[in-house]
């Protein structure tokens, strides 16, 4: 197999490693708790297009039983089974996601910041006051 | 600590191409995924969807007939799940507090 | 939310797109034997025209059209009904979410395809509902 042959029947997968790599960044990189988030999202719609994708196979149409197709031969229609588990799955993350932001919520709530240094700091600052406290009494 | 991040994700990106040049190329219908059976023998389970869904449950939707039927099991976990998501998001966020004139806000 | 001001072209278009979204939202949840469709794509349209109306005209008037109170327990009514279905097929007989059993008349195969129908309008109705509860939750709580 040619290079360019392998690079362009891979074509899928490149975009997903792009998409990987670039959801871990924004977890790794960023500093703000919201940009984290939306880095793990990125993650996560990365791994579904990589389910999605490798659901095809060539030649085949969608996973609807036709009469005019019929159905002993499965070569004919793309693999279902994916298509089944990524549909819960995005659902399920969106769900999820709205955890995470109210969860972001309290949390800024309560230190009055998303940034991770400055939520260190803060949490940091308080545990010693309320160990001071605990010394004077 | 930046270069470390850097060198990380370096290095998760060269482990997913090494991964991705294992795997076959797209849409390729001899792949293992597609096969009729699996490398143990047994019947694949997306072969044996294609081939009986319609018998089995009357609908063409092959897709419709796995989330619900076949895999009904798996399916109502995952509506757990969001009702749970739904719920601690409630019991996180809609709490009753005080405000400073000592009333009890909804 | 503070300084929201509404919008009485924004408005007017949201409500007039908002009862067609929800059509084809039940078109996709029940016509999801033959197409393309079932109860989590039809459920998340219906919650998207629901939010659509929540962010044009303000959660006050909103409240109308879907109080605030409704998304948790139409959750759990979608939750039941899924339950529900499977229990029916155990009453019938069969084992858990087995529709083969469910105690209606009809061949074995129709009545899978009526149990899988109960079992899609229950996910439909759970993820409307929860959806709608995670949006008004965070809304809400940016309020104060």
């Amino acid at each position: 197999m040619s290079g360019l042959e392998f690079f362009v029947g891979h074509y899928a997968y490149w975009f997903v490693v792009a998409l990987l790599v670039l959801g871990l960044y924004g977890m790794i990189v960023k500093r703000n708790f919201v940009k984290k988030l939306i880095g793990m999202t990125i993650f996560q719609v990365a791994v579904i297009i990589f389910f999605i994708s490798s659901a095809v196979k060539k030649g085949a149409t969608i996973p609807i039983a036709d009469k005019a197709v019929g159905t002993a031969e499965s070569g004919l229609y793309v693999n279902p089974l994916q298509h089944t588990l990524m549909l819960t799955a995005i659902v399920v993350g969106v769900a999820t996601a709205g955890v995470g932001y109210a969860l972001l919520v309290t949390i800024f709530r309560r230190f009055r910041t998303l940034n991770e240094p400055e939520l260190m700091e803060r949490m940091r600052r308080e545990r010693e006051a309320a160990e001071k406290q605990g010394n004077d009494a | 600590m930046k270069v470390a991040n850097f060198a990380a994700l370096a290095l998760f990106a060269g482990l997913l191409i090494y991964a991705a040049s294992g795997l076959p190329n797209r849409g390729d219908p001899t792949a293992v995924l597609h096969r009729d059976t699996s490398p143990a023998g047994t019947p694949s389970a997306p072969s044996y969807y294609i081939r009986n869904a319609y018998k089995d449950a009357a609908t063409p939707n092959m897709v419709t007939v796995i989330l619900a039927d076949y895999r009904g099991f798996d399916t109502m976990g995952e509506e757990t799940v969001i009702f749970a998501a739904g719920l601690a998001c409630l019991l996180i966020l809609r709490r009753k507090r005080k405000n400073p004139q000592g009333e009890i806000e909804p | 939310m503070r300084d929201y001001e509404s919008d009485d072209i924004v408005i007017l278009v949201s409500r007039t797109l908002s009862p067609f979204i929800m059509l084809f939202a039940l078109y996709v949840i029940f016509h999801g034997h033959y197409s393309p469709g079932g109860g989590f794509q039809g459920g998340t349209m219906l919650a998207a025209a629901v939010i659509l109306i929540r962010l044009a005209a303000g959660m006050d008037i909103a409240q109308l059209q879907f109080p605030r109170a409704l998304g948790m327990p139409l959750g759990a009514v979608g939750v039941l009904i899924y339950f529900g279905t499977g229990v029916a097929a155990m009453l019938g007989g069969g084992s858990f979410l087995d529709y083969a059993y469910l105690p209606l008349p009809g061949a074995a195969a129709a009545l899978r395809s009526l149990g899988i129908l109960f079992v899609e309008v229950g996910v439909g109705l759970a993820v409307v509902g929860i959806l709608v509860s995670i949006y008004d939750d965070l809304l809400e709580s940016g309020e104060r």
